[in-house]
């Protein structure tokens, strides 16, 4: 016999029953060798477990003699437990009271209902958006006529957080970009000796495109996923709830001061990144093509006419918008698991990244036709 | 008397300036139902957290199944883990897994059983709690506030354990659901010969399921030991408490 520390299982057919005799510990940690002996058993006869040889039991045995009970019965062969010891009997009619049944997980939908249902939700999605940008504007008419329910503290927090400590992000990106755009002109321009044109190059792909859109991308991953999980957090907790009951609209407390804020900064960050990120093709026309930086800053004053810094610093505005009404619609979304935080947070970003490009090539398009 | 459990010997337990225990001890026998009492603020959930090794108390050594929790190797520590089962007040199920997921984990971790008596198992934690048997398939955003508690003390029971925590099992339940946890908790006491630590301020709970308990005040112990013993001390506490003289319990 093994040792009692293990469970034990020694199977001996009678001419009319097999008898399983069970002995040593029968728990959670000592029955996976039984249990694979078990699961190989093909049963010929009807089956008597006797139990009278065990140490220890736990729920782990109860459930592997009722399962492979089960099993034989189904197969066609009786079983039986006897000589079980008064606190075993008395955990086995604990946990078995009345027989099981088995209920079967919910059936998977197919492909084609998946594609329809996602199809549906996502249509659904575009309505629920815009109903929450008309409720949006109509507390902002609201919130005009009454201008002392704008809420200036919160606009100004906003302001710090979103922009002022976005400062050292934004530098570095946006000085990374015009070092990037100086490396790669550079190398072409000498080709056909025309370095001194690397100032218009950096000068107006800057300020017109590149460094609005990275100063955007990069509050859309900074900002909105903030909105997106601050709001979220305050549903979960049923913070929003308490907020509508007294008669504080959320939209009014928790959005609008974020678009705000976020308008009011984003053009100010794209002013800050035209002149750090042509400050890095500044560095770079100087160490690879010998440009001094007086000579650099002379011909961008010809170079840069003052539309294309206008264009960029406009479509701020416009991306804070984009960026703001989507990381606190998804915030809105979030429901009281703390999974769907995350999932909308990711949403929030994706989304607000997406439409901010999206936004910038119409806007490339119409100016382009506008001659402008 | 029972072996001895758990004993908490002499807790000092500070949140920066703000002292929760002043030389706080207590001990809980095998196969008792042992509740930690006292108001808001006096530090028994914070005791209980210390019990399983969520937190540490400033001074003072808590012994649980004989061993000093504080000077535990990781596998020590990991081992006495699995002797225990935790039932938080907010149940804490995982919310990306349904019930039986939540429950499967633990023999998927911690033991090597073929998936079918996994399964089998899983199956019977739902059904001694008392949850219906599509349960298993669900979320746990998808179940009442009963529902919860009870699967997270399937959660609990999953491992065998032979101690139980609860943190106020019957918090946010009617009182029909409560009386009913409360006489699970019971039987599984009787039948699976388990020792329980509950935190509770169901009074109810208290009388009808409570062996022994330790009542918790201005961060100190003020009584300790069965509801008949305790309410014989005079003490503002104890009479606030159990609400002496209103319509609280009568001695």
């Amino acid at each position: 016999m093994k040792s009692s520390s293990h469970a034990a299982l020694e199977i001996i057919n009678d001419t009319s029953k097999a008898v399983f005799t069970c002995s040593g510990k029968w728990t959670l940690n000592s029955l996976a060798n039984v249990a694979m002996i078990l699961e190989s058993y093909q049963a010929v006869l009807p089956i008597v477990w006797d139990i009278s040889n065990i140490a220890e039991l736990d729920s782990a045995g109860v459930a592997l003699w009722n399962l492979y009970s089960r099993r034989f019965k189904k197969e066609g062969f009786a079983s039986k437990i006897i000589g079980g010891k008064k606190e075993h009997l008395r955990l086995y009619r604990l946990l078995y009271p009345h027989p099981q049944e088995d209920t079967p997980p919910p059936k998977q939908q197919g492909g084609l209902y998946t594609l329809g249902r996602k199809t549906h939700d996502y249509v659904q999605g575009i309505g629920y958006f815009l109903d929450f940008l008309g409720e949006v504007f109509v507390v902002l008419l609201y919130s005009l006529r009454h201008p002392f329910t704008i809420r200036y503290r919160s606009i100004s927090s906003h302001i710090i957080t979103a922009g002022f400590d976005a400062l050292p992000i934004i530098a570095v990106s946006s000085f990374l970009i015009g070092v990037v755009v100086a490396f790669q002109s550079v190398v072409q321009l000498q080709k056909f000796g025309a370095d001194i044109l690397i100032v218009d190059m950096i000068g107006i792909s800057l300020t017109r495109e590149l460094a609005p859109l990275i100063t955007a991308i990069v509050i859309a991953g900074r900002s909105g996923s903030a909105f997106t999980a601050q709001i979220g957090a305050m549903k979960m907790t049923q913070e929003i709830d308490a907020m509508k009951t007294m008669g504080f609209h959320p939209y009014l407390f928790l959005v609008w001061p974020r678009v705000i804020a976020l308008m009011i900064v984003l053009p100010l960050l794209i002013f800050f990144a035209d002149i750090i990120g042509i400050f890095g093709g500044m560095v770079i026309a100087n160490t690879q093509s010998h440009l001094s930086y007086t000579e650099f800053i002379h011909r961008l004053q010809g170079a840069l006419p003052i539309k294309h810094f206008i264009i960029g610093i406009v479509k701020g505005p416009f991306f804070a918008v984009l960026i703001a009404l989507t990381g606190t619609y998804r915030g809105f979304q979030v429901s009281s698991n703390t999974e769907s935080i995350g999932q909308y947070t990711t949403k929030s970003v994706v989304n607000a990244i997406f439409l901010v490009i999206a936004c910038d090539a119409l806007f490339s398009v119409l100016l382009t036709e506008l001659k402008l | 008397m029972n072996p001895i459990v758990i004993e908490a010997h002499n807790i000092v337990t500070s949140f920066g300036d703000n002292r929760i225990h002043d030389n706080v001890s207590c001990t809980v026998r095998e196969n008792e139902i042992y509740a930690l009492l006292g108001g808001s603020g006096s530090g028994k959930s914070t005791l209980l957290r210390e019990m399983i090794m969520l937190e540490t108390p400033a001074s003072g050594s808590i012994h649980v199944f004989g061993e000093n929790i504080a000077n535990l190797s990781l596998v020590e520590a990991q081992k006495l883990r699995r002797k225990w089962g935790v039932l938080f007040q907010s149940g804490a199920l995982y919310s990306s897994l349904t019930v039986g997921e939540n429950i499967a984990l633990l023999y998927k971790e911690y033991t090597d059983l073929p998936p079918n008596l996994i399964h089998e198992l899983i199956k019977l934690k739902i059904d001694l709690v008392g949850l219906p048997s599509h349960a298993i398939h669900l979320y746990p955003s998808e179940l009442s506030g009963g529902m919860v508690k009870r699967a997270a003390l399937a959660r609990a029971l999953a491992l065998d354990p032979k101690l139980l925590f609860l943190d106020e099992p019957t918090s946010g339940l009617d009182p029909l659901s409560s009386r009913q946890f409360d006489a699970l908790i019971r039987q599984l006491r009787d039948l699976l010969g388990l020792t329980v630590v509950i935190v509770t301020h169901d009074l109810d709970t208290i009388h009808h399921i409570v062996d022994r308990f330790v009542l918790l005040g201005e961060k100190k112990v003020i009584a300790q030991g069965t509801l008949n013993e305790v309410l014989t001390i005079k003490h503002p506490i104890v009479d606030y408490f159990f609400q002496k003289g209103t319509h609280g319990i009568q001695s």
